[in-house]
């Protein structure tokens, strides 16, 4: 590599630098600087000790978390892998298919799944009605304000985010190499276990990281569809920076802040190195 | 659903406003916090045509304290703000009213006395009001039986016939506010253990209740599904506009008197144009007009008395009359900083508590294990790839 690659390399570089320095570095150091200090300015470790009180909080958040991650995966393999298996055209129409709830807002999506799910709702509505005609009086499910509700909005809010890398990783798999192991011998089961599905090891792990981390920290899904019953981690921080419940306090909402983030970053890392081959690939993130 | 059409907007108008201010660059551009649905959009308008020098940038908040960390952050500038009267008090100890030039507020002579010096300005020198209202309890007399209504306790929202639906607010202040009075305690009370006492009540009641919610009340409240609820009285009205089954009573036990009041913040650039806004809303047939529209009760004594529909105006529960109002009812205060955080943490506390699982108290139940074991493996595994990566790293520069 010669110097003016480098040159070049940097000047190219120098913007996203710049974006990150302001929007990453600084932000994440002042996360560090607030859970590290008083409400006085001074150092104190006490933030951090504090959040063992909502170790629970973390607990229920990373479980559900976790639910909606597995359902994602367990969803979106199949249908990354047969929208794979179409024709280019159809293809085409199947991702738009996907990506197009996301053009409308976050918020109103929702909103709309309460007006689906309450005692009251659509779905509701729906059964009693088909039970009255055979005369049955229902009383109708309980499905707005449980866990249940949490979940199946993170589901359904990130499932294109786990979808997208899944399916961008199985189309780049190399025909000739399934080919191949079909000459050697493979049959169809074989030749997923062994040749599809190891390849496509780096696309799940993006899905993972990308469903999960949105999920773990969400605080709108749990407030919308869990009616405030359920308090997730995400919740508390914002409620330590808004000060809803009374008492503003950036220290301790950054504590958690950060114990979230590390949380994270160790769970990320943990799964990246379960698949050696997605360092080289080039598929996972880190 | 309505609230948030609303919000979405006026996010519209604002950012329509700030695309449209440099074009006019000669004119001197008024911002309004105010609550959202808090007014009669059109009277904008019409301050604008009369002022055609000013123009009114108005975006909403939906509570105090999103308000005052809005404020305190100095993320936005804002000339006029309508906070209530507790978060008023706590404005004026960190000196960041402005103090108003009556001579700009002819108007300030509608003001009914009675509302007047009230305890949160008790020298009436930072604000002029603008709403008040009482919290009563909301219920549906389709479903809720004669006989547990006709108490107009507070007991309603701790019946168990009613389990699953009922509504709470999703704000501690108001909620602590009426386990405290159901106690039979000041809403202000300085006692570390009423409020503790408060919190189990609230404790109690979380199994009963089907979600902690604040705008969400009137789409739960007019589609019925939920039953019972506490809330604001002139929001009340809106609901009942809606769904005519939908009733509400003031408790017996006594209830919260609020008032919501146009300040100037110290910061604003343009105090006389925001006094000019503020002397606009004072006028009778402005104050009738948003009066209107929003359901809540005005202060300015000819709008409620001459301009405003006399079936609501003479409604006991929307406008009960000074007597009443003294005996009745308490004014929130600003809380102590102690309290505050005893507030704080008894909230979170009932927040996080699962509301399927009883008490059980041992010191470290599998919850904690579980998380001492999950970061012991998270450290351990992590130092190891640390270290296997490093040891990597080396061999391939060797190799190279």
């Amino acid at each position: 590599m010669n110097k003016s690659d480098t040159r070049l390399k940097r000047i190219m570089t120098a913007p996203f630098s710049v974006w990150m320095a302001i929007f990453v570095i600084v932000p994440i150091g002042l996360v560090l600087y607030y859970a590290f200090t008083s409400s006085e300015g001074g150092f104190t470790l006490e933030n951090i000790a504090s959040i063992w009180e909502y170790r629970g909080t973390y607990l229920i958040s990373i479980e559900l978390a976790l639910v909606a991650t597995v359902i994602c995966l367990l969803m979106a393999y199949p249908l990354a892998y047969s929208i794979s298996k179409m024709k280019a055209r159809r293809q085409q129409t199947m991702v738009l298919l996907v990506m197009l709830p996301m053009w409308m807002n976050f918020l109103i999506r929702t909103y709309a799944w309460m007006t689906i799910l309450e005692d009251t709702g659509l779905i509701n509505t729906f059964i009693k009605f088909l039970l009255s005609l055979v005369g049955y009086e229902f009383e109708g499910f309980t499905m707005i304000n449980t866990n249940g509700a949490i979940v199946l909005g993170m589901v359904y809010n990130f499932l294109p985010y786990m979808v997208l890398p899944i399916y961008t990783v199985l189309t780049k798999i190399d025909r000739s190499v399934i080919e191949a192991a079909r000459d050697l011998g493979a049959g169809g089961m074989d030749v997923f276990t062994r040749v599809i599905l190891p390849q496509s090891v780096p696309g799940i792990i993006s899905g993972i990281t990308m469903v999960f981390v949105p999920a773990v920290s969400t605080f709108v899904i749990s407030k919308l569809l869990g009616g405030g019953m359920t308090y997730l981690i995400g919740d508390i921080i914002e409620n330590y920076f808004l000060g809803n419940t009374g008492e503003v306090n950036y220290n301790v909402g950054a504590a958690l802040s950060l114990v979230l983030m590390v949380l994270i970053l160790i769970s990320m890392g943990i799964m990246n190195h379960f698949d050696e081959d997605a360092e080289t690939n080039g598929g996972g993130l880190f | 659903m309505k609230k948030f059409i609303s919000l979405l907007l006026s996010s519209i108008i604002a950012f329509s406003f700030a695309v449209v201010a440099p074009a006019a660059n000669e004119k001197t551009v008024l911002n309004v916090y105010n609550w959202g649905e808090y007014i009669d959009l059109s009277t904008i308008d019409m301050f604008e045509e009369e002022n055609p020098n000013i123009k009114v940038n108005y975006t909403t908040y939906d509570s105090n304290e999103a308000m005052y960390s809005k404020i305190v952050s100095g993320a936005a500038s804002y000339d006029i703000v309508i906070p209530s009267d507790y978060m008023i008090s706590k404005l004026i100890q960190d000196d960041m009213l402005a103090e108003l030039d009556f001579d700009n507020i002819p108007n300030f002579a509608n003001v009914d006395k009675a509302y007047k010096n009230k305890s949160y300005d008790p020298e009436n020198k930072y604000t002029v009001p603008y709403f008040w209202g009482t919290v009563v309890v909301i219920y549906n007399s389709k479903y809720v039986a004669p006989e547990d209504a006709e108490k107009e306790s507070l007991d309603l929202l701790w019946n168990e016939k009613y389990a699953g639906k009922i509504l709470m607010f999703d704000n501690p202040r108001d909620a602590f506010g009426l386990a405290l009075t159901k106690l039979g305690y000041s809403q202000n009370s300085e006692s570390e253990e009423e409020w503790q006492e408060a919190a189990e009540l609230l404790k109690e009641q979380k199994p009963l209740v089907q979600a902690y919610v604040m705008d969400a009340i009137f789409d739960k409240m007019e589609a019925e599904e939920a039953w019972i609820a506490p809330y604001y009285a002139g929001d009340a009205i809106i609901i009942q506009e809606t769904n005519p089954n939908v009733d509400f009573y003031i408790p017996k036990e006594g209830t919260n008197l609020f008032f919501d009041a146009m300040c100037v913040l110290k910061t604003s650039a343009h105090k006389e144009e925001a006094e000019k806004f503020i002397n606009f809303m004072c006028e009778p047939e402005i104050a009738a007009m948003n009066s209107e529209e929003v359901g809540y009760a005005t202060p300015i004594t000819k709008a409620a008395k001459e301009l405003l529909d006399p079936e609501i105006t003479g409604n006991p529960i929307i406008y009960p009359g000074d007597e009443f109002l003294r005996e009745n009812t308490e004014v929130f205060v600003n809380l102590p900083q102690k309290i505050q955080m005893i507030q704080s943490a008894l909230w979170t506390n009932l927040k996080i508590q699962s509301s399927e699982s009883g008490e059980k108290e041992s010191a470290l139940d599998w919850v904690d294990w579980f998380c001492i074991a999950t970061a012991a493996v998270g450290v351990v595994s992590a130092a190891y790839f640390i270290v296997r990566n490093s040891r990597r790293k080396k061999l391939w520069k060797s190799a190279v």
